[in-house]
């Protein structure tokens, strides 16, 4: 990615900012990996989402039933406890649910739904930010007030009540959710992207580029927008999991995903009921596999804000 | 003075705008009349219903009736309980109010000595576990980890039961559970969920504070001077690592009750987080919008004495922005 332009630490002052494209764009990213891997911590967080992505997402090959094909359920295999063999002869390593699906496959198939939806919502959110916050640095006077305005106001109330009044008053659904995902979000990121746009206003590159002549769009976009990046990233990470978890939490609630879509949050709803009467596992496990995700994504997040650090490249 | 009323407007400013968003909101989703009229009702029937609630009228004339309505207090009736719906609210708010203090205090309770410590033996066993325990309780979804308390406590060690609110006792005109031991025995493990998240933050914020305390000139001083530790701890370095846990506690008052909606619907708390849930799982529309109204509202009161408190406390932050 190209978003190091003023990262290379050789070039004299001066020449930085008009010819960064000769020096080699490779660079930077190079020593971003290397510094990542010197941490044994984020690089088993890494291994750890690595590992949970591609199981979640292969998740129709490798899990032992498709536990939304009602044909391969069997209600006598109801609640059966951890590594008990069921009535068809698989055993259950999880266990099962009550209506006898394999906690290990419905965990597979929840996990891929709460990515998409964390990612996806994420996404949209940070673009959404990202623009906001840019436009708002950028102009700054009354289109800096209005935004910024918007934002203080936003982020005064805290993240689950904004979504829980949003699919209130729209109700459940994987879109609707989705939705009140971006508008908690939006706001964190538009922050973070107007600060540091406004420390990168200051900087020569950029008017170099204005006494260039160059059109403020293209300013903004092809200047600023890279170099903005790199915190952003830090912050999209961590965003990314306090996205699942808020989707998780809604689910549970019975506001967020339908139950014809089940992320993590729902299957611990649905164990919820039979944790009183001992059977821990249909909570039990889906709670972890959410932990191990959420674990795995701020470890890595946590390294990135330390790489990414301007005040660490020495 | 100016300033305190620039903001009272601004406050009711911004009351006005949520409520019109809420009402557009809630004007959006459907027709109430799907739900109230007999589905087997003529044309007619369904007409007569429809002009006798005034849904016939254009958008911005039931919008003033129901803000006028509102200013009266009057957010209609429950469909499930045939109640007024602020009253049903109202009611509920002192659990609801109980739980966030109780979490409050624990938070407090706890997390300033765990704190202190950890920040006093910093890199010892003892603080990197703290530290360890701090992280696990920011990352554990809270609902999670209500269930989890609820397995290990109320399931496997049967000490805590597992929902309710238990016997309220009276003190002081304050009717409450924390009074009784019955009241008390309920509240715990709820409280306790409602806490983990700002026990965390409060262990940090006592932390980083202690070691920053710890190196300034009036500390060594002290040392240098023979004060007995104790008395450097709980007085010195206790008293200016308050502030902003003290801040802390007054902002994160109003995500407690935000938050208190899982933990009381787990917990099956009878506030009002837990009511809202359900009325929006039956549908109860007018309960769903007066607890929308009456939670932003007290948000916005929330904010507004954060912000009053903030130029009490701390003589250096000037609101204004005007005067520098």
């Amino acid at each position: 990615m190209s978003a190091t332009d003023t990262q290379p630490p050789a070039p004299p002052p001066g020449a930085a900012p008009l010819a960064p494209r000769a020096a080699a764009p490779e660079r930077p990213a190079a020593r971003v990996i290397r510094d990542f891997a010197k941490s044994p911590l984020a690089m088993i967080g890494l291994a750890m989402l690595v590992i949970i992505t591609a199981a979640a997402f292969l998740a129709p090959w490798i899990t032992p039933q498709n536990p939304y094909d009602l044909r391969s359920l069997s209600i006598m295999d109801s609640r059966l406890a951890p590594g008990e063999v069921g009535f068809s002869g698989v055993s259950f390593w999880l266990g099962s649910d009550g209506q006898g699906r394999d906690m290990f496959s419905a965990i597979l198939y929840g996990l891929r739904i709460s990515l998409i939806v964390g990612v996806v919502a994420c996404t949209s959110a940070l673009f959404l930010g990202l623009s906001l916050g840019l436009v708002a640095a950028y102009f700054g006077g009354r289109i800096d007030t209005v935004i910024m305005r918007l934002v203080d106001l936003h982020l005064s109330f805290p993240p689950i009540l904004v979504a829980l009044i949003l699919l209130a008053v729209m109700g459940r659904g994987l879109e609707n959710i989705i939705f009140a995902l971006i508008v908690v979000q939006w706001a964190t990121f538009a922050r973070m992207a107007r600060a540091t746009a406004l420390s990168e206003r200051q900087r020569e590159y950029v008017e170099a580029a204005q006494s260039l002549g160059l059109s403020g769009t293209r300013i903004l976009f092809g200047h600023l927008l890279p170099n903005c990046l790199p915190p952003l990233m830090v912050l999209y990470t961590v965003e990314i999991a306090s996205a699942i978890a808020l989707e998780a939490t809604l689910s549970f609630l019975g506001v967020g995903l339908p139950a014809t879509q089940p992320s993590l949050g729902l299957l611990i709803a649905n164990g919820f009921q039979f944790v009183l009467s001992g059977q821990y596992w249909i909570s039990l496990f889906p709670g972890i596999a959410l932990l191990l995700l959420i674990v795995a994504i701020n470890l890595v997040g946590d390294r990135l804000r330390d790489v990414l650090n301007p005040r660490n490249i020495t | 003075m100016v300033y305190v009323i620039r903001r009272l407007l601004q406050a009711l400013f911004l009351a006005l705008v949520m409520s019109f968003l809420v009402f557009a909101g809630i004007f959006a989703v459907g027709n109430p009349v799907d739900i109230l009229i007999d589905p087997d009702a003529t044309q007619a029937e369904r007409a007569r219903l429809i002009a006798q609630l005034g849904l016939d009228r254009p958008f911005h004339q039931q919008y003033f009736i129901f803000l006028g309505n509102v200013l009266q207090g009057d957010f209609g009736n429950s469909f499930v309980y045939n109640r007024p719906a602020l009253g049903l609210i109202l009611e509920r708010m002192p659990a609801t109010l109980e739980l966030a203090f109780a979490a409050i205090m624990i938070a407090v309770v706890l997390g300033i000595p765990l704190g202190l410590y950890a920040g006093l033996r910093h890199g010892s066993v003892g603080s990197q576990a703290i530290m360890a325990g701090s992280i696990l309780g920011f990352s554990v979804p809270n609902f999670w980890q209500a269930i989890i308390l609820i397995m290990v406590f109320s399931v496997a060690l049967g000490w805590f039961p597992v929902s309710g609110r238990g016997e309220v006792g009276e003190f002081l005109g304050i009717r409450s559970s924390l009074f009784t031991l019955n009241g008390l025995h309920h509240i715990a493990l709820p409280a306790i969920n409602l806490a983990v998240g700002h026990l965390a933050l409060v262990i940090r914020l006592a932390r980083s504070g202690t070691r920053e305390v710890q190196a300034q000139d009036f500390i060594r001083f002290a040392r240098a001077k023979g004060l007995s530790e104790s008395r450097i701890v709980l007085v010195h370095i206790l008293r200016n690592i308050l502030i902003p846990i003290v801040t802390l506690v007054g902002m994160s008052f109003g995500g407690l009750i935000a938050f208190a909606v899982v933990t009381e619907t787990i917990f099956a708390w009878p506030g009002m987080g837990k009511l809202i849930i359900d009325s929006i799982r039956l549908l109860d529309r007018p309960v769903v919008v007066a607890y929308l109204i009456v939670i932003v509202v007290i948000f916005i009161i929330l904010n507004l004495l954060v912000d009053l408190l903030y130029s009490l406390i701390d003589p250096r932050i000037r609101l204004d922005g005007a005067r520098q």
